[in-house]
């Protein structure tokens, strides 16, 4: 059994001094009835400062109030610094039932968005890089053909296809517009002030269609699969002209790029 | 029942705590509906009724709905067994309704039920689908929330989003409290600035949760009612960063209660510390529970900086804790590594627990873990006399610190220890205190079929319930079948009985 000594001050460093709890080693049993002195506490001076820049004395504000207080803190995992290495901090090799004592809802929030519950997480090994995501956000660039200046949108603050593409649909409305109004010939176009649409990018109805570029290297038509695969997968996005599109699939002409330069022609012909 | 035919609010407790983390087999029992049926036969004056941690069913559901003409509350916290068909019973045949509340239930999604309220009902006061895992129907959500003008509390499910947030606030300006569904939306959008106007006219909002898949540019929408807020909840939003945290919670200065997830790092609770002076409640739950994740997350610095003190190491911290907040009545602190000694000493945490004890005298529920010898339970048996509730793990050296506990916390009533070294000494040594408990849980610990043999024999009025995976001989455990006398029991229930031993217990668990 490990010994360890309690009681005594072993105050290190900047540490409060220790309230001298019992001793170690005594049966409490023959204690008599809090006769002792346990309250050596009282005696310390703590220095109770809170850690910011002209904070108040918090605790004096905690002395006025009676009202019983709860603290639950879930976990405390220890930060790399504290001259552990993150293998220590590690969960313990063979998985522990029950441990961390979670409910089972809170395991998968990190990744999972909202899909049908028939859809597996993905975040069952804990070794994959997804669970890392966390509350790390999932920035890619979009670009849209005929636009010189591209965006960037964060794919994990959308839960499906459609919110996407009017979360695109809103990224490039007014750089169209500005386009637009910098072109004179645009400006007499019948759609008059008014700001339009980008519609149709997923169902090839549109202008533009959207196309992803997967941590493969591979260019794909956004919307084949789960949600929250796609997240996890696309790297670019990249606004296709549907019209560019059906010609790249004939044989001959090379497939289309994320790094081809952007079309020469500043006529965006938008669906109504 | 038939003693109380009067009887018009019932709560029931079924599984034990440790359920929760998966740890009871699933037919374990604590099942509604022999209680269900006894109160329809007996007691027709039922107003309401609470169940946590049981398992119920759609026939039960319906049973209930059509049994009582006066019900007017259900609350099913932890629960299972039923789906989407057994609210819509519910929601077709109470006529008087004011409240239902399903708090993290496990319901199968099987369509509408929703739209079961009839037009004519008008009565709900507080509704709580956070839970269901379906989509629900916006229209009828709408049509009800417009009609019950006495709704004061709507905690939505993750389906419903922004835009039929904007929608329903704006219909419901006294909500005291709203729970969110999806957060995410266009900033720029009309639904967004509609909502930012329905926040506006909402004066009666204290408490806000919800926040499925935050979208944070949404975020400033709720600023305007964050000064007003007494609970706070966002441990379901796993997109928010620190930052947008730190940005939403610097409005919150009325805050008492705040759940919120490890992301929100140290800075962020420096910043509740400052902003928050009314804080009596925070828990902290992890973002990625199993990951070696790159999150900057809560470490002693963040719990310190709640009660300032001493960085670095984590019995300072609990010492600096339990000088600056002697009134806490719950605290419960999860190590994520089992046995994980004070990084700074690499000691046991023992002194650190034996002052939180020491000096929150009115301390009801406690969670221990990290490296901890028999001395912590020496301290918890010496000073926690206001105990009621102790859960231990990976804890101990010895059956000293089981009795310590059985010993000294009188007002103990819920004890539940898993992966310790108590053995049957402690536990029979023990017995006078059981019947005065509510019960006792061991888990992987050091006690043997024998010792629980022992004192189940000692004690007629405990039902001693052993559970074990491996596999049976037919004759069972009462014939010393497959399992020996010297061998550990795995899992161990006891708690007091006026019924005797109960029949509705799986096969793998046995009575003694």
């Amino acid at each position: 059994m490990e010994a360890v000594s309690g009681g005594g001050a072993r105050g290190r460093g900047s540490c409060p001094k220790l309230l001298d709890l019992i001793p170690n080693g005594g049966d409490w049993s023959e204690r008599d009835g809090g006769q002792r002195d346990y309250g050596v506490a009282e005696e310390q001076k703590l220095e109770l400062r809170l850690g910011l820049p002209g904070g108040e004395d918090w605790r004096a504000v905690r002395e006025e109030e009676e009202p019983p207080s709860v603290l639950s803190l879930g976990f405390l995992p220890v930060r790399a610094s504290s001259n552990l290495s993150s293998h220590d901090r590690a969960a313990p090799s063979s998985p522990v039932v029950g441990w961390p004592p979670i409910r089972s809802f809170r395991k998968n929030l990190a990744s999972s968005s909202f899909s049908k519950p028939s859809y597996p997480s993905q975040n069952e090994n804990p070794g994959k890089t997804d669970t890392q995501e966390g509350c790390r956000k999932s920035l890619v660039k979009i670009n849209m053909d005929g636009m010189p200046i591209g965006r960037k949108i964060d794919l994990k603050a959308h839960s499906s296809y459609d919110e996407l593409s009017s979360a695109v649909n809103e990224l490039f409305r007014g750089l169209i517009a500005a386009q637009r109004n910098e072109n004179p010939a645009l400006r007499n176009q019948s759609h008059g002030g008014r700001r339009q649409a980008i519609t149709g990018l997923l169902d090839g109805s549109g202008e533009h269609t959207l196309v992803y570029e997967d941590n493969e290297g591979d260019v794909l038509l956004v919307g084949d699969v789960p949600w929250d695969m796609f997240v996890a997968a696309a790297k670019r996005l990249r606004m296709l002209k549907s019209s560019e599109l059906s010609s790249s699939l004939s044989v001959s002409s090379p497939m289309p790029t994320f790094n081809s330069p952007p079309d020469d022609d500043p006529l965006i012909l938008l669906k109504l | 029942m038939a003693r109380f035919p009067r009887l018009r609010s019932l709560t029931l407790k079924g599984k034990p705590h440790f359920a929760d983390f998966n740890l009871v087999p699933h037919d374990w029992g604590g099942y509604a509906r022999p209680w269900i049926e006894a109160l329809a036969r007996g007691c027709p004056e039922l107003e309401e009724l609470r169940l946590k941690r049981m398992v119920i069913t759609d026939e039960c559901l319906e049973l209930l709905a059509r049994s009582f003409p006066n019900f007017r509350a259900l609350f099913l916290v932890s629960c299972d067994g039923f789906s989407t068909d057994g609210l819509a019973a519910i929601a077709t045949h109470c006529r008087h309704l004011r409240e239902l509340d399903l708090h993290e239930n496990e319901v199968d999604d099987r369509g509408e039920w929703l739209s079961c309220f009839p037009e004519s009902s008008t009565s709900l006061v507080s509704l709580n689908f956070a839970c269901l895992k379906g989509e629900v129907n916006a229209a009828a959500l709408e049509r009800l929330v417009a009609r019950c003008t006495n709704l004061r509390s709507l905690w939505m499910n993750r389906s419903v989003s922004l835009e039929m947030l904007s929608r329903i606030v704006s219909k419901a300006p006294h909500l005291e409290d709203l729970g969110t569904g999806s957060y995410v939306h266009d900033p720029h959008s009309e639904s967004y600035h509609n909502l930012i106007n329905a926040f506006l006219n909402c004066k009666s909002i204290k408490s806000l949760s919800g926040f499925w898949d935050v979208a944070p540019r949404c975020l400033p929408a709720v600023y305007p009612i964050c000064s007003q807020l007494a609970y706070l909840n966002l441990s379901y939003a796993a997109t928010i960063q620190a930052d947008d945290l730190i940005n939403m919670i610097g409005h919150c200065t009325k805050l008492q209660k705040l759940w919120v997830l490890d992301c929100i790092g140290d800075k962020g609770l420096a910043v509740v510390a400052s902003r928050c002076k009314q804080l009596e409640e925070l828990r902290v739950f992890p973002s990625d529970p199993f990951g070696h994740g790159t999150i900057d997350s809560v470490t002693e610095e963040g719990l310190v900086s709640i009660s300032s003190g001493c960085p670095g190491s984590t019995r300072c911290s609990l010492i600096t804790i339990a000088k600056n907040c002697p009134n806490f009545v719950r605290f419960r602190l999860c190590i994520l590594s089992p046995k994980k000694p004070d990084p700074l000493t690499h000691r046991p945490l023992d002194e650190g627990f034996g002052a939180i004890v020491q000096s929150c005298r009115g301390l009801r529920r406690l969670s221990v873990s990290g490296l901890l010898t028999d001395q912590v339970f020496l301290y918890i048996g010496k000073y926690a006399k206001k105990l009621e509730m102790l859960s231990v793990a990976f804890a101990g050296d010895s059956d000293k610190g089981m009795l310590y506990l059985l010993n000294g916390c009188r007002s103990l009533r819920k004890l539940e220890i898993r992966d310790c070294p108590f053995g049957d000494a402690a536990l029979l040594k023990g017995v006078g205190r059981y019947e005065a408990m509510r019960s006792l849980w061991m888990s992987s610990c050091e006690v043997t079929l024998r010792g629980c043999q022992a004192l189940a024999a000692m004690a007629p009025r405990l039902n001693v319930e052993i559970m074990h995976e491996e596999e049976e001989d037919a004759g069972g455990i009462s014939c010393g079948g497959g399992l020996d006398d010297a061998q550990r029991v795995e899992k161990m229930y006891l708690y007091r009985t006026l019924a005797g031993p109960r029949s509705d217990a799986p096969s793998n668990l046995f009575t003694l």
